[in-house]
């Protein structure tokens, strides 16, 4: 059958691109203004807090600041974690955001939390845990070799079970929530993967350089 | 351009090309259908190399800890190695040889009728620049600490110091292979605008280009003028690793964001550049194959350079939560978005382009028409991660890797297959069997889609990019997604495993297959023209050309296809 000849540039064809690229349009208006709108409200405005963490990101691990009963950080009750992070339920909680060495991403999924830590800089957001239960805290931005174990635990509390802990690591008698958690799981491969300096082909060309 | 209508036809010089030793033909060519060639297989080689390394990381992330059949054990370093170098082979050293320098050099003169570059010798130059590139980076995976492993975009301080990359040569030389290969594909670049603009036969005005030329000169137009900001970024990376400077640095002053948009500035236009000579060549194919005139020949060419223009303001959406102010977030979720109105108008037009045509499912039109399912599917999710609140759970995740597999993969891949099937003929004057094309096409896109539809919904679940082993997340750890990553690497095995087929098929039909004709597609471009595989200079008699190149089904004529270079008749 012979094919129809349609140049597509009369007013009655292009209409067949037109109606549908007009509702494309239309949609494009929704998603920009309820995004700008959601946006300003999740990263551009903090909303007043009732608790402040400092998280600190460096290879490859995750250290965490409680501001503790007085909520400013470098004072005295400061209460500081590796690689546990300890939440009130309900707070509205600040975070400062920290990098040691390179990029480092203090990404919760469980909070739709996502955000780059930057070295030489501080980066201010916010979250308000509101469900109790242990998490996990991934790295998400690509940090070296050990990117791939770079995790951290994060435990949203009830009032009286976030005032336990927060006792028990000042008296020493803490138990990691975030080893404990692994402790379950697959042991990590023993194997590590530098470079055999014996590889005799490497070492050939290693040696050029 | 009228002068060029009427201009005198100049004198074929078919003649002035005599044969030439084995080492100036193959070796040292300056004929652009060789040194197409050359692109081709370095860029397929490269493929195999890409996709022998997805298939390592894919089964380390199925089988998490246990020995790789034909690989050995996938350590952390080895799998940071073996994503960073798999990114990077696949968008530099595939996707831009393969459909921007091999297609873009093949076809150019051969459709716009003229017999070479205007510029043979820098076009040598620039395929020998760009084999230096590929032996530096295979090099890079040789050197002490390995290749270089802090992902395809290496954000520093990570590839800019090595205490932190542990990669000290390899950081250094992976840089250096990517500044030399923008070297070679701006010489390129340069060659292909002139030949365009330059060299086209009398009569071809502007409107009459086909769609594959055009895309392919906006598409170099984009790569020159992006890729500056990035070879500056480029070489102070180099500086910083190698003499100690700290543009990158914060504690020497720098700032890692610098990177970033340097980076990224280049890096949204460079997918455009991979999208258009793909796109060029979907519509020259949907047109011969359904028999039709494109839709709206010129909305497409605006949509086009529309697209290439928004391309230049949206790089920062790849920054929304890369500690940038986040005000600024807003002004570029709105040209992000943007981008959907030309491509969507663009896309509509060939989906109409298909309305009433005598539409024939060879294995190029096969493939033409999956490149317009699976990107339609690209492009839409492509929405989701330009909208920036949507962006903080997805960012890096699983749903960013399938959204840009499901653009990237029908851009090189079924881009390239649907190039290969449809110009077979002209470049090896053979047929391909079209069955086992069938086979292999069929092979490759239902794994494919069970690859990547599986990942947006482990992207939906939290699960993050770039971890070797998901074990060490607990909530990540569950059997039900370890199901899912099985799924996925066994789908990747299947798709390799009929990539035989087509290298049996590519090879076999190259000595043996049936004769082409001229014109075994009946198509309209002058490339059809000439006898196939074009002698050294193209043409016996160089064409003059009478009309558009989607001139099919004419009304009132017997044939349903109008040769751009066949004289009107006589009335």
């Amino acid at each position: 059958m012979k094919a129809q000849y349609i140049t597509g540039e009369k007013h009655s064809e292009t209409k067949w691109t037109h109606y549908p690229h007009f509702a494309v349009i239309a949609m494009d208006v929704v998603i920009i203004a309820v995004n700008i709108l959601v946006w300003v409200n999740i990263k551009q405005t903090l909303p007043p807090r009732d608790n402040l963490v400092r998280v600190i990101g460096q290879q490859w691990s995750w250290s965490f600041i409680h501001a503790g009963p007085d909520g400013e950080l470098d004072t005295a009750d400061d209460v500081a974690t590796v690689n546990d992070l300890h939440l009130k339920i309900g707070d509205t909680y600040h975070f400062e955001l920290q990098s040691r060495d390179v990029l480092h991403n203090f990404a919760v999924p469980a909070f739709r939390l996502r955000q780059d830590a930057v070295p030489g800089r501080t980066i201010s957001g916010w979250f308000k845990p509101t469900k109790i239960g242990t998490y996990d805290l991934q790295c998400a931005e690509m940090c070296g070799y050990g990117h791939g174990i770079m995790g951290a635990a994060v435990t949203v509390h009830s009032e009286e079970s976030y005032n336990t802990t927060m006792a028990q690591i000042q008296n020493g008698t803490y138990e990691s929530h975030y080893q404990k958690r692994m402790g379950t799981k697959t042991p990590l491969p023993s194997y590590t993967s530098q470079v055999d300096d014996e590889d005799s082909f490497a070492v050939l060309l290693a040696s050029i350089f | 351009m009228s002068q060029a209508a009427t201009a005198v036809q100049t004198d074929t010089n078919a003649e002035h090309h005599e044969e030439l030793s084995f080492l100036y033909k193959y070796i040292l060519p300056t004929d652009h259908k060789i040194i197409a060639m050359q692109y081709i297989f370095t860029g397929m080689i490269m493929a195999v190399i890409g996709g022998y390394f997805a298939y390592a990381f894919r089964m380390q992330l199925a089988f998490p800890g246990e020995l790789v059949p034909l690989y050995g054990l996938v350590g952390p370093g080895e799998y940071n190695m073996l994503v960073t170098n798999h990114g990077t082979i696949m968008i530099f050293w595939v996707a831009m040889p393969v459909l921007i320098a091999g297609f873009g050099n093949y076809i150019i003169p051969l459709m716009i009728g003229c017999d070479d570059m205007v510029f043979p010798r820098l076009n040598r130059l620039s395929y020998q620049i760009f084999l230096a590139s590929t032996l530096v980076l295979i090099l890079s995976f040789f050197v002490k600490g390995g290749g270089f492993g802090g992902a395809w975009t290496a954000y520093p301080p990570l590839s800019s110091v090595a205490e932190y990359s542990l990669t000290d040569w390899g950081a250094s030389l992976w840089v250096l292979a990517v500044a030399l290969e923008f070297v070679s594909f701006l010489l390129g670049g340069i060659n292909f605008v002139t030949t365009t603009m330059n060299a086209r036969a009398p009569g071809m005005k502007m409107m009459d280009i086909p769609i594959a030329v055009w895309f392919i000169v906006l598409a170099v137009i984009l790569f020159m003028a992006s890729v500056g900001p990035l070879i500056a970024g480029a070489v102070m990376l180099f500086m910083d690793q190698r003499i100690g400077t700290s543009f990158f640095l914060p504690s020497g002053g720098g700032d890692p964001l610098l990177w970033q948009h340097l980076f990224w500035f280049f890096g949204h236009p460079e997918v455009y550049v991979v999208l258009l000579p793909t796109l060029g060549i979907v519509a020259d194919i949907i047109t011969v194959f359904s028999r039709k005139k494109l839709f709206g020949y010129k909305t497409v060419l605006y949509t086009a350079f529309a697209t290439g223009g928004l391309s230049f303001v949206v790089w920062a959406h790849h920054q929304f939560i890369a500690g940038i102010d986040p005000r600024m977030a807003n002004v570029f979720v709105v040209t992000t978005v943007l981008i959907s109105i030309p491509l969507a108008e663009m896309m509509f037009s060939y989906i109409a382009t298909l309305y009433g045509g005598s539409i024939e499912l060879k294995t190029p039109m096969l493939w033409a028409l999956s490149f317009i399912a699976a990107f339609l599917i690209g492009g839409v999710t492509g929405i989701y991660l330009g909208a920036s609140a949507l962006d903080v759970y997805f960012h890096d995740s699983y749903f960013v890797l399938a959204h840009f597999h499901y653009t990237f993969f029908p851009i090189t891949i079924i881009g390239m297959f649907a190039a290969i099937t449809f110009w077979f003929p002209k470049m090896f004057g053979r047929m391909m069997n079209d069955t086992l094309g069938k086979i292999h096409f069929w092979g490759t896109f239902i794994p494919f889609n069970c690859i990547f539809l599986p990942l947006f919904f482990l992207g939906l679940a939290g699960q993050h990019r770039r971890i070797y082993n998901y074990n060490h997340f607990p909530d990540l750890a569950t059997q039900e997604l370890q199901n899912i990553r099985i799924f996925a690497t066994v789908s990747l095995i299947v798709m390799l495993c009929f990539q035989l087929v087509f290298i049996y098929n590519f090879f076999v039909s190259m000595f043996k297959g049936k004769k082409a004709p001229d014109n075994p597609w009946n198509a309209n471009t002058l490339e059809w023209s000439t006898p196939s595989p074009p002698p050294h200079g193209n043409f016996k008699t160089l064409p003059t050309v009478y009309r558009g190149a989607y001139e099919y089904s004419v009304p009132g004529r017997e044939m349903d296809y109008w040769p751009q270079n066949e004289p009107p008749e006589e009335s």
